[in-house]
């Protein structure tokens, strides 16, 4: 396991080059998820609809009340989910660790489908919450781990059973207020059909300040990455900065979790999949993540949309249909890398 | 310059040192022996700061170690640990880490700090793995790029937890040499060794731990002479005169 951020590449590429590539996939995707869907519009209608000359036309509806939100909120928990997934894998020095496995997504979402059922109107709220949510399990994993030994794997069997706990209350709360969740296209699986601005727009905020201040702490993540005892020699407070790190990862995916609901995979797909692809430095590693991850769920809900037009296929199925494969694809070319190095 | 004094430390209730009194000299290279589980690598880690005593102190130029902010302690002690994570970075960006100290927030680091990483680099004999994944690098070329690290960090002290260990012969020879190498330019190394040999023919000064507490401290000559290591190691120390010094080797104690 000591060696789990190998790469497989032999030459460091060209990061900056690498990154402007991805940015221009998620301007592309992002177009596309405007463009394309159950009524086809073409790039001219879509600026049309952003300038304001058409307001009123269907092609104008289309665009500012279903495409965009759920462009935005593809977009917006892709980014959360993946940069959230970084961290968390770095901070915790465990491959196995994601938003979905260590219970941070269905910590978020039993919060979610609680507040829900009790103030069915409090849409603004309910990020905060779920952020509270994510938090209060990311915290309740590390306790545990810390408390039974905080291996690698005691660490990934506690964040499994808070997980199920948390899912199985979920099942109740949906179980005794069926519509508890209505609003949510796919909750337990993860869906962004019906999406609407007024959802997205406050998790937009959140996940924004997070990422900045992840971002900012990409020197300090870099050096947690060397173990927290030659961090501490370095003079960094590696207990603080990890707990800070973790709750700004909590933010993050509370906050896509909130009107995503638990999208799996991308948490644990994009880092690794970046990571082999560019190396552990953070800085890189969590731009390419947030683009990655950006990219690969505005991807697969295209594909959710088109596959099987008109019906539409909940993109948390999708994810895990196209990038199942992949990864593992990933993880076997590798393996023959190893073998004939 | 380094201190301890009456220094207790221990893991929770469980004391492991017991009233060690060393100072760690600048220019010098220390090694410290001692039989598994007398409290080497437990020194080297309250001195540097990362577990706390639990009693006497340890004074970082005159002041106590807990009264100075971490920053501060690792830009005057650098810490080799004897195992840690390999992330898959750059040698170069390794030995970048080693600026971190100097940097404040958002902690970027410049060019200077990028030319002091490459000369660091090249200074320990590996400025052509400067752009080799940690991983791909053997334990030696590891832990020279280790030793690249703790001269980047430039600080008067750096104490390292069995550096030699699980490399080959060669290796270790080079690594205790770049120790030298530090230490003449001014450096205090202090050294966790197992190999007696190698301390015994490297080291100007030993220190030798046993039960948790300091046994006797002395130049090789003088420990070799005393007897220590034969009683606390239960080994039998002989030396050979040759043309470059004293080489020692142990052997198992002869049966009466």
């Amino acid at each position: 396991m000591k060696n789990w951020r190998i790469s497989s590449i032999r030459k460091q590429p060209n990061k900056s080059r690498f990154l402007c590539g991805l940015g221009l996939l998620v301007v592309l995707l992002a177009l596309a998820s405007l463009c394309f869907g159950a009524v086809p519009l073409t790039p001219e209608e879509i600026l049309g609809a952003f300038l304001g000359g058409t307001r009123d036309s269907a092609a104008s509806q289309i665009v500012l009340l279903a495409r965009l939100p759920r462009t935005c909120g593809c977009l917006l928990a892709g980014a959360a989910l993946a940069v959230s997934g970084t961290v968390i894998q770095g901070v915790l020095d465990n491959p196995l660790a994601s938003p979905n496995i260590i219970g941070v997504n269905s910590g978020a979402g039993l919060l979610v489908a609680v507040s829900c059922a009790l103030f069915p109107n409090a849409v603004t709220l309910i990020p905060f919450i779920s952020i509270l949510g994510a938090a209060g399990a990311v915290f309740l994993v590390l306790f545990l781990a810390e408390r039974t030994g905080a291996s690698r794997i005691t660490l990934v069997l506690a964040g499994i059973a808070v997980s199920g706990i948390f899912s199985a209350g979920i099942d109740a709360v949906v179980t005794f207020v069926p519509e508890a969740l209505n609003g949510y296209s796919d909750f337990r699986i993860g869906g962004l059909a019906n999406l609407s601005m007024t959802r997205v727009a406050p998790a937009f905020w959140i996940i924004l300040v997070a990422m900045l201040l992840v971002l900012s702490l990409s020197g300090e993540l870099d050096v947690l990455l060397l173990g927290t005892e030659t961090a501490r020699s370095l003079g960094l407070p590696a207990k603080q900065l990890r707990l800070t790190l973790l709750a700004l990862a909590a933010a993050l995916a509370g906050a896509a979790v909130s009107f995503a609901g638990l999208l799996g995979f991308v948490g644990l797909m994009v880092p690794h999949i970046m990571r082999r692809l560019l190396g552990a430095e953070s800085l890189p590693l969590l731009l390419a993540s947030a683009l990655g991850g950006a990219s690969l769920l505005t991807l697969c809900d295209l594909l959710a949309r088109l596959l099987f037009a008109p019906y539409e296929l909940p993109v948390g199925i999708v994810l895990a249909l196209a990038g199942g494969p992949f990864f593992i694809w990933l993880l076997l070319r590798q393996r023959g890398g190893r073998s004939h190095a | 310059m380094l201190e301890l004094r009456a220094l207790c430390a221990g893991y929770h209730d469980r004391p492991v040192l017991r009233d060690v009194d060393l100072v760690f000299r600048p220019g010098k290279v220390l090694a410290l022996l001692g039989p598994n589980g007398c409290g080497k690598s437990t020194l080297l880690r309250t001195a540097a700061g990362l577990l706390s005593s639990q009693g006497g102190t340890v004074l970082l130029d005159g002041v106590p170690l807990t009264s100075c902010p971490p920053r501060l302690i690792a830009q005057k002690a650098a810490y080799l640990p004897q195992s840690r994570t390999v992330p898959a970075i750059t040698a170069e960006r390794m030995v970048l880490h080693g600026r971190f100290p100097y940097l404040s927030y958002p902690r970027r680091y410049s060019a200077a700090d990028r030319a002091l990483a490459r000369q660091a680099l090249e200074w320990v004999d590996a400025g052509d793995l400067a752009d080799r994944l940690l991983p791909e690098l053997s334990g030696g070329q590891r832990q020279k790029v280790y030793l690249a690290m703790a001269l980047a960090q430039d600080t008067e002290t750096v104490l390292m937890d069995e550096p030699t260990t699980y490399l080959d012969v060669r290796h270790q020879l080079e690594v205790m040499a770049l120790a030298r190498r530090l230490a003449v330019q001014g450096k205090a190394v202090v050294l966790v060794l197992h190999d007696l040999c190698l301390a015994l023919q490297t080291a100007d000064e030993l220190a030798v731990l046993a039960k948790g507490r300091l046994q006797q401290t002395g130049t090789p000559e003088e420990i070799f002479e005393s007897g220590i290591l034969d009683r606390v190691m239960d080994v039998e120390l002989r030396r050979l005169m040759t043309d470059n010094g004293w080489r020692y080797y142990p052997d198992l104690p002869e049966k009466e």
